[in-house]
């Protein structure tokens, strides 16, 4: 027989013997590569204070999940590129404050990246296991720890080097202690405020400011198919929606007035565009049937909604996500494919 | 021009049929030795009709039909039988299977011509068919009569020949168009006679178009049978996908395409057919593409069945350093060998050689992420992803929920897979733990 190969170096696996050119850290490395525009525009707001608050929460969930791994001798996965999404993700939902209102103040992106990453992901399983976004739960924890240190926002100075940044308010606060009179006066007419929203010139969090820089990454993201429409335009309509029924005051008695809200203006603020299209389409812990993500997107929405126009809280898109992560596994019961030949077979 | 046809998701690997998309049908060389498994088909394994060292001339039958859905065989070589015993199957098995030694001459029995063979009777034609071994040459080696012969109660209006040869690589059936189509076109019209159908279709993926223009020319003059070019799209040749895409039909979960009409053949059997019905030849040789990287010259082989991989691969010029994987069949559905001294059997379309630069490794595996790719590619909708879940975690019940056994094992859902799971060994284990 005319073997040339001999026999014990063939291998044997089950089909298929091919594969496509996905792989976990390809998909993780292509969104942390996606959020890039929207990183470089906070760097222009907020100068070295968002290297150094984003770059801890890297370091943080990089290490802590490494040492995790390390200790519970599990297979280190830090290089597929999650653990560093969780903590560019987290300090990009973060104020820029800890660096220029009270550097002390460093053990809280620290605090927040370990939880996200040992708590919210490792012991659940890691990857694939989570129930909830882990940067999210890193940033809500910190939000019911340090209530003050999360609420204080610096103002965006284009200057690089600006230590001295005054603190303001977010638009989104300005609108609900003050009202749309405050907001207008603040920014002067309509065009100014969505421009501004538009660009990031507004204070915020690190990283959702920039409303163009976000829709760039998150373009690409869908023209790799790494995400879908369904979960970001679901929720970014019903926000739409229903700050345009319920979100109008009348100026006189200060009480609702229907159908006179301002949905521009609430799709454009907070962290709505980074959380829809970063946060909410987290695979693991969103539907992954495409008509459940849309329930899951519009769930997404309205929560949100309720909370900043309802809630104690002026933005609410945090909240949301992780409230409706909670149905997500619920949502994908609800929601079976439609499988192939089935439609014969039910009607019999 | 028709609309090109085809079925809802499925992915797009590489193809790679260039390799030998252009190489015409050689005759392998005469094989010294062959091993002729008693079970090349799905159904009851044949009964052996020789005793050791009989001597046997090519087209002999040496092992009869044990049932209804059962096939016979045939020797492919003239000379003596030298064993039979257990042999390593291409399935990984051992099977029973009958030895021949070539006595060199290639001896043949005489064959019985049907000149008017268009004049035969329904059952004159299928029990040629099946005393021929005919089975399905796609690769299920579903013997062919039965298929014939469908219950009354599901009348059949549609013959399909399936020549969308969509695993990657394979060209077998791609060179019998190209080479052949006057015969295959004789094999749809025997196997419509025989169900008593007046529409037939031949569906050819659109990366054929010479198979597509030589099949049109053949069948320009014939109102009955239509030539549809379907999308190059994995897994466009699956039965169902194809009656889905040429007829619009779905045939219902679990059933069979009978239960909308429809019988598909592959293009090979059709030839095959033709040349029984016409000629008396029974099924003792078929075309292997012997290709991939890994062989030094890639072919497409008229091969006698029974004949050693080790043997086919040595007329290829033998393999080359760094291949690492032998396939038996295409690179989406076939059988890794851990042996080259396997036979060609009746339902062999490829022998695949992949190389360290092709092979994917899917030792290391990650949880699912659930992205939902998977979701977006079955062929069937399902959620793989569930499936997969469940099956990892040894919940087999649960998987008949989520309809396991009208998973194929296509393997498209592994194929998209970012997490690198062995998507098709989670259903065969979730499926071989409960029952259908």
């Amino acid at each position: 027989m005319a073997t040339e190969k001999k026999e014990h170096e063939l291998i044997v696996s089950v089909s298929p013997h091919v594969k496509g050119e996905e792989s976990i850290s390809r998909i993780m490395w292509t969104v942390n590569l996606a959020l890039l525009p929207a990183f470089i525009m906070s760097l222009y707001y907020f100068g070295p204070r968002a290297i150094f608050v984003t770059g801890l929460c890297i370091v943080t969930a990089v290490l802590s999940e490494y040492f995790y791994q390390k200790a519970l001798k599990k297979k280190i996965t830090v290089n597929d590129g999650s653990a560093f999404l969780t903590g560019l993700l987290l300090g990009m939902n973060l104020p820029p404050l800890l660096w220029s209102f009270n550097p002390f103040l460093i053990h809280v992106p620290i605090i927040g990246s370990f939880v996200a990453i040992v708590i919210t992901k490792q012991l659940f399983g890691g990857l694939g296991y989570n129930i909830f976004n882990p940067a999210l739960i890193g940033r809500a924890f910190l939000m019911v720890s340090w209530p003050r240190a999360m609420s204080i926002w610096d103002e965006p100075t284009a200057a690089f080097l600006a230590f001295d940044a005054r603190t303001t308010a977010t638009p989104l606060a300005i609108l609900k202690e003050d009202g749309i009179g405050k907001l207008m006066e603040v920014f002067g007419d309509k065009a100014t405020l969505y421009t501004q929203l538009l660009i990031g010139n507004r204070a915020g969090s690190l990283g959702e400011t920039s409303v163009i820089a976000l829709l760039l990454g998150a373009a690409f993201l869908l023209y790799k198919r790494y995400i879908t429409w369904h979960i970001p335009v679901s929720f970014l309509c019903s926000v739409a929606v229903l700050a345009w029924v319920f979100g109008g005051k009348n100026p006189e008695t200060g009480k609702m007035l229907l159908f006179a809200g301002d949905p521009a203006f609430h799709l454009l603020s907070g962290g709505l565009i980074l959380g829809a299209f970063f946060m909410a389409t987290d695979y693991v812990t969103c539907p992954s049937i495409r008509k459940g993500q849309i329930i899951f997107g519009l769930g997404c929405g309205a929560l949100t909604m309720l909370i900043r126009l309802k809630g104690a809280y002026p933005e609410g898109v945090m909240f949301a996500i992780l409230l409706m992560n909670c149905f997500a596994p619920l949502i994908d019961r609800g929601f079976k494919t439609k499988v192939f030949g089935a439609v014969k077979e039910t009607k019999g | 021009m028709v609309k090109t046809a085809t079925f809802e998701r499925g992915i797009h690997p590489e193809y790679q049929k260039e390799i030998t998309s252009n190489k015409p049908i050689t005759s392998a060389q005469l094989p010294v030795r062959v091993v002729i498994p008693l079970s090349q088909h799905t159904g009851a394994p044949a009964k052996p009709e020789v005793n050791l060292g009989d001597e046997v001339k090519r087209g002999q039958l040496i092992g009869s039909p044990s049932g209804f859905v059962s096939a016979p065989v045939h020797a492919s070589i003239s000379g003596k039988v030298t064993a039979i015993a257990e042999f390593l199957h291409p399935s990984g098995r051992m099977i029973s299977s009958v030895v021949i030694e070539s006595d060199g001459k290639d001896e043949s029995i005489s064959f019985k011509e049907n000149v008017d063979y268009m004049s035969l009777g329904v059952e004159e034609i299928k029990a040629i068919i099946k005393d021929a071994g005919i089975v399905g040459l796609g690769g299920a080696a579903f013997p062919t009569n039965v298929k014939l012969s469908p219950p009354k109660e599901k009348p059949i209006d549609t013959v399909i020949l399936n020549g969308a040869e969509c695993e990657p690589y394979l060209t077998a059936d791609h060179r019998l168009m190209v080479e052949h189509p006057r015969e295959i076109v004789g094999g749809l019209e025997i196997i419509m006679k025989t169900l008593g159908v007046n529409k037939g279709y031949i569906g050819i993926e659109e990366n054929k178009p010479d198979a597509l223009e030589k099949m049109r020319e053949v069948v320009s003059k014939e109102s009955n049978i239509e030539i549809r070019s379907l999308e190059v799209k994995y897994p466009q040749g699956a039965e169902k996908m194809l009656i889905k895409a040429i007829k619009g039909r779905e045939v219902p979960s679990r059933g069979l395409p009978m239960d909308v009409g429809v019988v598909v053949q592959n293009v090979g059997t059709a030839l095959a057919i033709y040349e029984a019905v016409k000629y008396g030849k029974p099924l003792i040789e078929r075309v292997v593409t012997v290709t991939g990287k890994g062989i030094k010259e890639p072919k497409n082989l008229m091969v006698r069945i029974g004949t050693l991989i080790s043997d086919v691969v040595g007329q290829c010029g033998g393999l080359v350093d760094g291949a690492v994987k032998v396939i038996v069949g295409g690179p989406m559905m076939g059988f890794a060998q851990w042996s080259l001294d396997v036979p060609v059997v009746k339902g062999t379309s490829g022998i695949l050689v992949l190389t360290e630069d092709e092979y994917v490794s899917s030792e290391e595996y990650f949880p699912c992420i659930r992205c939902g790719n998977c979701i977006d590619v079955c062929p069937m909708g399902l959620n793989p992803s569930m499936l997969s879940i469940l099956s990892e975690k040894g919940r087999y019940e649960e998987t008949k929920e989520y309809n396991l056994f009208d998973c194929f094992e296509c393997g498209s859902c592994a194929f998209v897979c970012p997490a690198n799971r062995p998507m098709v060994q989670f259903m065969r284990l979730a499926k071989s733990m409960v029952k259908p």
